[in-house]
C-alpha cells in the first residue's frame, strides 16, 4: 500500500473510531476513498480499534461488498437473482462476459471494467437490471449493454444520475 | 398565471429506464420556450410499466403521461401538456387509472405523491399526525394501539408487532434501541426501497413513534449497500426532520429525544436475518446469534432492541393517526391491514400493488399484472423471495394471507411475486436456490454450509443423467437435513423452493444435454 493510502486509512480510523460499532463504517469509507480495502490496512485498523488482525480480516472477508484489490475504472454489477433470471439475466451475463472478456469478480486487462455479480438491485419490475458505478439500469438487452460499455470506453467516467 | 408543477420521479427504478433524462429534457425544453415550471422529483407511483410517468397538476388534479421518452418531450410541450392537453401518451387523471384506482394504499398513500425531501409537503399530506397523537399518549397506550391493530411484521416472519414492542417496553434498562431492517435482500422485492425513496419521512415517523412507545432515544436504519438512491433520500429526509425539530433532543417541543442514523450493510443476504443484522450494526461479521435471548431483551450492544422491517414501521403512523380499528378493518383472518405486493420478473405490468389481505394471487397476476411480459403462459411464480416456494398455475387461486399460503406449503414473506413463463427450467431454479444458499451462508451450521454445496452437485448429477432417480432421492433427504439442522431461515428454508420445484415440476428433473451450467 502506497504511503498516501495508509495515511488515508489512518485519518479515516481516527475520525470514526469513537462511533458505536465503527468497523464496517470505517471499511466503507476506506473503500469509498481508495476503491478497495488494501490488505495492509488490516493491521492499521486492528491496532487503532483494539481488535486482533484476525477479527478485522474476518469482517472484511465476510462481506461481499468489500474487495481487497483495486477495481477497474468502472464497476459493472449484474443482477443474477430470480426476477432478472426470468427475463434473461443468464443470457445477459454470458453476453457481458464475452463482451468484456472477463468472468465475474475479474477486471479487464486494461483496468477499465470490473464485472461483479449482485443479488437483486430492487429493480425487479424492470428486469434484467445492472448497476454501473452506482447508476442503475433496467430492461437491459445485449445491445443496450454494449452501448453502455462503449459509452464508457470513450469517456473516463459515466454520466451522473 | 403561476408556474405549472410537473412531477418526474427520482425513484431508482424509474431512473433506470430514463426518468432522469426525461426530467432534464423537460427542464431544457421549458427554458427554451421561456416557460416557467416547477419540477418536483417525486417517488414512483409504482406502475413501472408506465414509467417514466410524468404528471402535471391541472387545477387540483394530477394528469398522467407515460411512458415518456426524451423524444416525446417536444411533442408534449406542443400539445400543451402543462395544461393537460391531449397527446397519445396522456393517461388522464392518475387516480382514475384502474391499476391505481382499485388499490388500497395505506402505507403507500403518499409515495409518488409528495416531494420526499420536504417536511412541509409530508405534513400537508397527513404526515406526522400519528406522531402528534403518540405524543399525547402514554407509552403503554401506544403499544396497545399497535397490538390492537393486528399488525404483523412485514419482513417475513409475520410476528405480531405489538407483542415485540411490549417486551421491549417492559425491560427496565437505561438504553434501548429502535432498529429498522432495511436490508431488503429478497429478490423480487422493492417496496422498502420505494418507500424510502418516495416517502422516507413515513419511516422516520414510524421509528420515532416506536422510540416514544418503548422509551428508546436512538434509532438505526440498516440499509443494504445496493440501495444508494435510498441512502441519499433517507439522509436528506433525516436532515430535514432534524431541521424542523421532528428529530433530535426535543421532538416537537415535547422534551423527548429521538436520534436516527442510517448504517450501510455490505452485500450479505444473511444480514437481513435480525440477529445477523445486529451483529453487523455492531461492526462485526454477520453471524446469526443463537436465541434466546431475544433481541427484544438483549439486542444491539446487549440492550433491549426493536427490530422491524421498513413496511412495519411505515404502517405505524396511519395506525396511530386513524386508529387501530380503522387499520384492523382491512384484511382477512389473522392477516390484518394491507400489504404492498410487488409484481416482478416476467410480468407485463410490473410494480407495486397495495391491497388488503385477501386478494387472490390470480387477480394480482392477471388483472393487475396482465400476464407474462413475453406473452407466454405463466408456469410458476415464486412468492416471498429466494426462500419462498414455487407455486404452480393450479394454485393461483390462493389468497394473499399468511395462513392461506402456509396451508399450501408456501410463504408470503415480504410480498414479492416473481413470475416465470413456460420457458423456465425448474431444475435450474432449484440449483440456483442451493447455489445462492452456498454463497450467502454465514457458515455456522454444517447442513447449510455444506448441504447447499452438495445440493448443487446432486442436481448437476440428476440433469447430467448420473443415476438420476437415486440422486433425486438424495436431494430430497438433503433438503430434510437442511430443514432440521439449520439455525436460521437461510439454511432452514432454502429447501422450500427446491422441494416445491421437485413436487410440482418433477418433469424438469431429468437428464438432458447439455447439462446445466452455472448461472454466472
Ligand atoms: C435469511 C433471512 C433473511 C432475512 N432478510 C430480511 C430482510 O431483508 N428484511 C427484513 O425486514 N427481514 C428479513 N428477515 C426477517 C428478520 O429476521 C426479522 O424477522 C424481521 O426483520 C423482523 O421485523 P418484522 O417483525 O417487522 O418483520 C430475514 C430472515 C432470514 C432468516
Ligand atoms: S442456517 Fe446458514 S445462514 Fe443460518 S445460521 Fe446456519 S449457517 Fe448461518
Ligand atoms: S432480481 Fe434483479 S433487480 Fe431484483
Amino acid at each position: 500500500m502506497p504511503p498516501n493510502e495508509s495515511d488515508t486509512v489512518r485519518r479515516l480510523v481516527e475520525d470514526m473510531k469513537d462511533r458505536p460499532g465503527p468497523l464496517i463504517e470505517i471499511l466503507h469509507s476506506v473503500q469509498a476513498a481508495l476503491g478497495y480495502v488494501p490488505p495492509d490496512a488490516v493491521p492499521i485498523l486492528a491496532e487503532a480499534l483494539n481488535l486482533s488482525r484476525a477479527e478485522v480480516h474476518g469482517v472484511v472477508t465476510f462481506y461481499h461488498f468489500f474487495r481487497d484489490t483495486p477495481p477497474g475504472r468502472h464497476t459493472v454489477s449484474l443482477c443474477r437473482a430470480e426476477a432478472c433470471q426470468s427475463m434473461g439475466a443468464d443470457e445477459l451475463a454470458e453476453h457481458a462476459k464475452g463482451r468484456l472478456g472477463v468472468d465475474f469478480h475479474e477486471t479487464t486487462k486494461d483496468g477499465t471494467f470490473s464485472l461483479e455479480p449482485v443479488f437483486c438491485l430492487g429493480n425487479c419490475a424492470c428486469s434484467p437490471a445492472a448497476m454501473i458505478d452506482g447508476r442503475l439500469y433496467g430492461r437491459l438487452t445485449p445491445d443496450r449493454f454494449d452501448a453502455l460499455i462503449t459509452e464508457r470506453q470513450s469517456k473516463t467516467s459515466g454520466p451522473k444520475q | 398565471m403561476s408556474a405549472a408543477t410537473v412531477y418526474v420521479p427520482r425513484d431508482a427504478s424509474a431512473l433506470s429506464i430514463g426518468a432522469g433524462e426525461v426530467a432534464t429534457a423537460i427542464a431544457k425544453e421549458s427554458s427554451a420556450r421561456g416557460i416557467e415550471l416547477k419540477l418536483v422529483r417525486n417517488g414512483s407511483r409504482g406502475a413501472f410499466w408506465l414509467e417514466p410517468l410524468v404528471e402535471v397538476v391541472v387545477q387540483t388534479q394530477r394528469i398522467a403521461y407515460g411512458p415518456v421518452t426524451v423524444a416525446d418531450v417536444p411533442s408534449l410541450f406542443a400539445a400543451d401538456f402543462l395544461n393537460g392537453g391531449a397527446h397519445p401518451l396522456c393517461l388522464g387523471p392518475t387516480d382514475a387509472i384502474p391499476w391505481f384506482a382499485t388499490q388500497q394504499r395505506l402505507t403507500f398513500a403518499r409515495v409518488g405523491i409528495v416531494d420526499p425531501a420536504s417536511v412541509a409537503d409530508y405534513v400537508a399530506h397527513g404526515g406526522y399526525q400519528g406522531l402528534r397523537r403518540a405524543l399525547s399518549m402514554a407509552p403503554e397506550a401506544i403499544v396497545q394501539g399497535v397490538l390492537d391493530s393486528g399488525l404483523r411484521g412485514r419482513g417475513g416472519a409475520a410476528f405480531p408487532t405489538g407483542i415485540k414492542w411490549k417486551t421491549v417496553l417492559e425491560q427496565k434498562t437505561q438504553q434501548k434501541y429502535i432498529t429498522c431492517n432495511a436490508d431488503e435482500g429478497d429478490s423480487g422485492t422493492f417496496s422498502d426501497r420505494m418507500l424510502m425513496e418516495g416517502d422516507p419521512l413515513c419511516l422516520v415517523e414510524g421509528m420515532t413513534i416506536a422510540g416514544l412507545a418503548v422509551g428508546a432515544t436512538q434509532g438505526y436504519i440498516y440499509l443494504r449497500a445496493e440501495y444508494p438512491h435510498a441512502y441519499r433520500a433517507l439522509n436528506t429526509a433525516i436532515a430535514a426532520a432534524y431541521q424542523a425539530r421532528y428529530l433530535g433532543s426535543d421532538v416537537l417541543g415535547s422534551g423527548k429525544r429521538f436520534d436516527l442514523e442510517v448504517r450501510l450493510g455490505a452485500g450479505a443476504y444473511v444480514c437481513g436475518e435480525e440477529t445477523s443484522m445486529l451483529e453487523s450494526l455492531e461492526g462485526k461479521r454477520g453471524e446469526v446469534r443463537v436465541r434466546p435471548p431475544l433481541p427484544a431483551i438483549k439486542g444491539l450492544f446487549g440492550q433491549p432492541t426493536i427490530v422491524n422491517n421498513v413496511m412495519t414501521f411505515a404502517s405505524v403512523p396511519i395506525i396511530l393517526h386513524q386508529g387501530a380499528e380503522f387499520y384492523k378493518n382491512f384484511g382477512m383472518g389473522r392477516s390484518r391491514g394491507t400489504l404492498p405486493l410487488q409484481l416482478a420478473g416476467n410480468i407485463k405490468r410490473g410494480g407495486l400493488v397495495e391491497r388488503a389481505f385477501g386478494v387472490s394471487l390470480r387477480e394480482l397476476l392477471y388483472d393487475y399484472g396482465g400476464g407474462s411480459a413475453t406473452g407466454r403462459p405463466i408456469r410458476a411464480v415464486q412468492v416471498g423471495g429466494p426462500l419462498g416456494a414455487y407455486i404452480p398455475a393450479s394454485q393461483f387461486d390462493v389468497l394473499i394471507d399468511y395462513e392461506a399460503l402456509t396451508n399450501i406449503g408456501a410463504l408470503l414473506g415480504h410480498g414479492g411475486i416473481v413470475v416465470f413463463d413456460d420457458t423456465v427450467d425448474m431444475a435450474r431454479m432449484a440449483r440456483y436456490a442451493m447455489e445462492f444458499c452456498a454463497v450467502e451462508s454465514c457458515g455456522k451450521c454444517t447442513p447449510c454450509r455444506i448441504g447447499s454445496t452438495r445440493g448443487v452437485e446432486v442436481i448437476d448429477r440428476i440433469v447430467g443423467g448420473v443415476e438420476s432417480e437415486r440422486n433425486l432421492q438424495l436431494l430430497e433427504s438433503l433438503c430434510e437435513t437442511m430443514l432440521q439442522g439449520s439455525l436460521c431461515g437461510l439454511g432452514g428454508m432454502t429447501p422450500f423452493p427446491v422441494q416445491s420445484a421437485i413436487k410440482y415440476f418433477r418433469e424438469d428433473f431429468r437428464a438432458r444435454t447439455p447439462p446445466l451450467k452455472q448461472a454466472g
